[in-house]
């Protein structure tokens, strides 16, 4: 089938790739851009953990053909927190949130495409935001204290001083 | 799991020119819009078109407007989209509540309501509102726009009455008068899961109501017989009985691994008796909130 040469903006760098039309994005971002932050775990939907955003909105990269995001703007838990840890990245480390960590680019990307639409959560909210991301070692509980306490405004660093 | 079979991808910028895509590939070609079943079947073999037609670059598509008292859903429109909207929350909360509940943001951020229609799987949480709103799913192809009732539009499971060389464009809901209304959904547990049992229903003023299913069938279907018991009468406990009772018969739910046959049926009363005093209270502008969980 037809090869297509495909350029993506990933983390802010600029990249171009050659894909078939049913390479899967999550395949063409690990083994032919390197990208190993979103992992493969379910491969059809349900687990969350190959979640990248893709033109500012969580998508599940074995969900997308990488022709489909050509074009696109892509970020992967490298692109975030460049500049230091982010508040949330920050909440996560105080409250011992992952174990093995398989979860945790995918959650990270979740909750933070939560925060950004909705600065003040509540808790059914914050479930609701990572209800398609799914961890097998915490129980979620320490997951969602830090998410809750990453939304609140003392740990906003963007938040407006009165 | 890599993708194995081959196929061509077109992106086309115009809907006559996916249109053409359709017709010169004579059913051989998918139409993609969100993928997130289609994505699936394609790596477990289960579809194997030899083109897929991407959607989302046709600009038409995109249109989400209430006008003439007619709500058009665009094919493009993600159930991100209409839980957004303004308009779906405020006029068409039963669709509100049933897009909130489909699979997780993630996968809501892409899958389209024209997408999950056409999927056509038992369990489509949108199949419900969309009955009780009384929709019409407007299609193009070779022989020009047809207009089909939702009621006709599930004729066997994974089956709807779209030809292969025909595209679902829009969605249309006629604005109902004054109602109170709910979707109630059974998961397993509460966030991203397959209903089990779900049940959309809208309440008017004259004790008359829209009621209908999914998952308990092959095909989601308004419940008429369910319906006509309750017309005209207040509701009353003796009332919800009886509706039950004619509930029970209406469906034939499937066992699975998510759940026995009795618990599903077991659940749809229960189901029917919560969502009817949710929506006449709604209706009475006393109920719950919509979003709030009735089981
Ligand atoms: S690997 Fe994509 S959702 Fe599980
Ligand atoms: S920390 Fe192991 S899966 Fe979440």
């Amino acid at each position: 089938m037809t090869k297509t040469t495909i350029t993506l903006k990933i983390n802010g760098a600029t990249r171009t790739v050659d894909v078939e039309p049913s390479d899967v994005l999550i395949e063409v971002l690990r083994d032919k851009l390197g990208i190993k932050s979103p992992k493969i775990g379910c491969d059809r939907g349900d687990c969350g953990t190959c979640t990248v955003l893709l033109n500012g909105q969580t998508v599940r990269s074995c969900l997308v053909l990488a022709v489909e995001a050509d074009g696109g703007e892509i970020v992967t838990l490298e692109g975030i927190g460049t500049d230091g840890l982010t508040p949330l990245q920050k909440a996560f480390i105080a409250h011992n949130s992952f174990q093995c960590g398989f979860c945790a680019p995918g959650v990270t990307l979740a909750a933070t495409e939560l925060l950004r639409k909705n600065a003040q959560p509540t808790r059914d909210e914050i479930k609701e935001a990572i209800a398609g991301n799914l961890c097998r070692c915490t129980g979620y509980t320490p997951i969602i204290d830090a998410i809750e306490d990453a939304a609140k405004p003392a740990n906003k660093k963007t938040k407006a001083k009165k | 799991m890599p993708i194995t079979h081959p196929f061509e991808y077109y992106k086309p910028a115009r809907l006559v020119d996916a249109l053409a895509l359709l017709h010169t590939h004579k059913g051989g070609a998918s139409v993609l819009a969100g993928g997130t079943d289609l994505i699936v079947w394609l790596k477990e073999g289960v579809a194997a078109p030899r083109a897929l037609v991407d959607i989302k670059g046709i600009k038409e598509l995109e249109v989400l407007e209430l006008k003439d008292g007619m709500l058009r859903i665009g094919a493009r429109a993600t159930f991100t989209v209409l839980i957004e909207s303004k308009i779906v929350r405020g006029k068409f909360p039963v669709l509100w509540e049933a897009a909130r509940t489909v699979a997780s943001v993630g996968v809501r951020n892409r899958a389209t309501l024209a997408g999950n229609i056409c999927s056509a799987i038992p369990c489509l949480d949108s199949a419900p509102a969309l009955l009780v709103y009384e929709a019409v799913v407007v299609l193009q192809g070779p022989a020009g726009t047809r207009r089909i009732p939702i009621t006709e539009w599930f004729v066997g499971l994974k089956k709807t009455a779209r030809q292969p060389d025909e595209m679902v464009t829009s969605i249309e809901l006629p604005l109902p008068k004054k109602n109170g209304g709910c979707y109630v959904k059974l998961g397993r547990y509460a966030g991203e899961d397959l209903a089990q049992v779900g049940l959309a229903i809208l309440a008017f003023a004259d004790n008359t109501w829209r009621i209908a299913h999914c998952a308990v069938a092959p095909t989601p279907q308004r419940m008429a017989g369910v319906e006509t018991i309750l017309a005209g009468k207040p509701l009353a406990a003796a009332l919800i009985s009886k509706a039950c009772a004619r509930a029970a018969k209406d469906i034939s739910p499937i066992a699975d691994v998510r759940a026995s046959k009795e618990y599903r049926q077991h659940m749809a009363g229960i189901m029917l008796t919560r969502g009817l005093k949710a929506a006449a209270a709604r209706l009475a502008g006393t109920g719950p909130a919509y979003g709030t969980s009735l089981l």
